[in-house]
């Protein structure tokens, strides 16, 4: 099937999300759960990755460190990095893997067991019913979750230097307050917010739009993954070329 | 009441359905029977909506449901309880919150309200003390049980069970096919049960509709069923010894 007609099942698929939910009690419920497993099972796995990712960035700055780079450069690179590309955009590719397979493996065995075919005949709108938690959810949680890795990074760039003596203490904290711009950080939680939406949406449509069994179920959650990657991936050098030039 | 005329359904060019025809009344327990992969689910599936028709129209109390849009269709939507033939229950939700559901969704009542309506549904299909458990932890049986609580707990207008029976006990089947009687009875639901249970049928089948190769072959009561004169609904009724045997002894006496 072409491009154009996913893209216009797409649209027509995000407007159908994007109604009012039927019920707002149930619709304030599933939001609290999805944020539970979109946000507080993340947790850790962001966590993991930033804090070894900051010290790795830090040694490899160190290691160029001497002549003509100061030892300052080791507390900026591990910000710029942190705060303009680790945090926003690997990590939300890393979730993407673990968030939006999970997305569309749940609603993609909704969908083959009859559980939305059950929702529908009721009268629930079902894709607003499964999808605008799920959205909300992770444009909340996103966010946060990306603030969370660029303390750590920073964090765990400043404790390595100081265990493998990379560099003083000072010249760290030199480095991570030289030319900061605030706006780096909002053009990293802007771009965070548009995968978020990607990822959950794209994760979802594959989800709903399955046919067939356990193994279409399969098939999707690797479709929505590998979707949702590419479309980061494009967003983020849309996003950046407008933003940063 | 539901009448359905001239109903065709095609998956591309695989024809299931043919020119159905049907009418479903109301405090009446209405049948489809016929066997495998003679359209039933797809012609079930077509009347609530979840399929669209190809041809012909589906009209509910006079309503023509076929031509309204989404939107337009909640009204009705609202008021069917539906049992699918896997069970189609909600697997992140236990037993209890499948039931409550489409109370939370559409009922003006409060949580206790809720759950003593769903309990009371619980216990109507046999299953009280199941109620925290998740569907994956209670067998194939129960689980069309609990779909059969949560179509009912509205007190639906049209209920469409589709193989309310298939995988239980022949006791419980009782229970359950009573259950079916009794609430459209009660209610004046207008009941539409698949089956291909010759047990239900001759129990508690007020109008019932033969289906094969995708047409309606006959269309009667159960006492008409058993001398239909029609080729393919003999061999289908008396497909087991059993009903052969009865039908030995009706003739013989
Ligand atoms: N989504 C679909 N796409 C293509 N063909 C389908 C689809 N759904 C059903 N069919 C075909 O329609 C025919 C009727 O199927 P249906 O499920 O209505 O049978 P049934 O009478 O309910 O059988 P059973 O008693 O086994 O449940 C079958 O041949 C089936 O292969
Ligand atoms: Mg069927």
């Amino acid at each position: 099937m072409g491009l154009l007609f996913h893209i216009g099942r797409y649209f027509a698929f995000m407007a159908a999300a994007l109604r009012r939910p039927q019920k707002g009690r149930v619709f304030a419920q599933s939001t609290l759960i999805e944020l539970e497993a979109i946000g507080v099972q993340s947790l850790g796995i962001v966590a993991l990755l930033s804090l070894f990712m900051g010290a790795v960035i830090a040694i490899q700055t160190a290691h160029q460190v001497g002549g003509w780079v100061p030892a300052y450069t080791i507390g900026f690179t591990v910000r710029q990095t942190m705060i303009l590309e680790f945090a926003p955009t690997i990590i939300p590719v890393i979730l993407s893997g673990k968030v939006g397979s999970n997305i569309a493996s749940q609603i993609g065995t909704m969908q083959v067991t009859e559980q939305i075919d059950a929702l529908e005949v009721m009268g629930v709108r079902s894709i607003s019913h499964l999808v605008l938690p799920k959205l909300l959810a992770a444009l909340v949680i996103f966010p946060f979750l990306v603030v969370i890795a660029m303390v750590l990074g920073i964090g765990a760039g400043a404790w390595i230097c100081n265990a493998a003596d990379l560099s003083s203490f000072a010249d760290y904290e030199y480095g991570i307050q030289i030319d900061f711009k605030a706006f780096d950080v909002a053009y990293a939680l802007i771009k965070t917010c548009v995968f978020a939406l990607i990822i959950a949406s794209v994760s979802a449509y594959h989800g709903y739009y399955t046919s067939g069994g356990a193994r279409e179920v399969g098939r999707s959650s690797t479709k929505a993954v590998v979707y949702s990657v590419v479309l980061v991936m494009v967003a983020n050098l849309v996003i950046t070329q407008l933003l940063l030039t | 009441m539901i009448k359905v005329r001239g109903v065709d359904k095609a998956f591309g060019d695989k024809a299931v359905l043919h020119g159905i025809d049907a009418s479903f009344e109301a405090g009446q327990v209405n049948f489809i029977i016929g066997r495998s992969g003679s359209g039933k689910s797809v012609l079930t599936k077509c009347i609530v909506g979840l399929l669209e028709v190809d041809a012909g129209e589906i009209k509910y109390a006079g309503e023509d449901f076929t031509s309204l849009s989404t939107k337009e269709r909640e009204p009705i939507r609202r008021q069917i309880g539906m049992l699918f033939q896997g069970g189609a229950l909600f697997d992140s939700m236990t037993v209890l919150e499948n039931v409550e559901f489409p109370l939370r969704m559409f009922a003006d009542m409060d949580a206790e309200e809720r759950r003593v309506r769903a309990m009371e549904c619980l216990k109507r299909v046999e299953l009280e003390g199941a109620e925290d458990r998740f569907p994956a932890e209670v067998s194939g049986g129960m689980q069309k049980r609990v779909a059969l609580a949560r179509a009912i707990v509205g007190r639906p207008g049209y209920l469409f069970c589709d193989e309310p029976n298939s995988g239980l006990d022949p006791q419980t089947a009782i229970v359950i096919d009573n259950l079916i009687r009794d609430l459209t009875h009660e209610y004046g639901t207008t009941t539409v049960v698949i089956s291909h249970d010759m047990n239900s049928v001759i129990e508690i089948g007020d109008n019932i509709h033969f289906l094969h190769r995708g047409r309606v072959a006959w269309r009667g009561d159960r006492k008409g069923i058993l001398n239909s004169g029609v080729e393919e609904l003999d061999k289908f009724v008396y497909a087991s010894d059993l009903m052969r045997d009865i039908k030995g002894k009706l003739q013989g006496r």
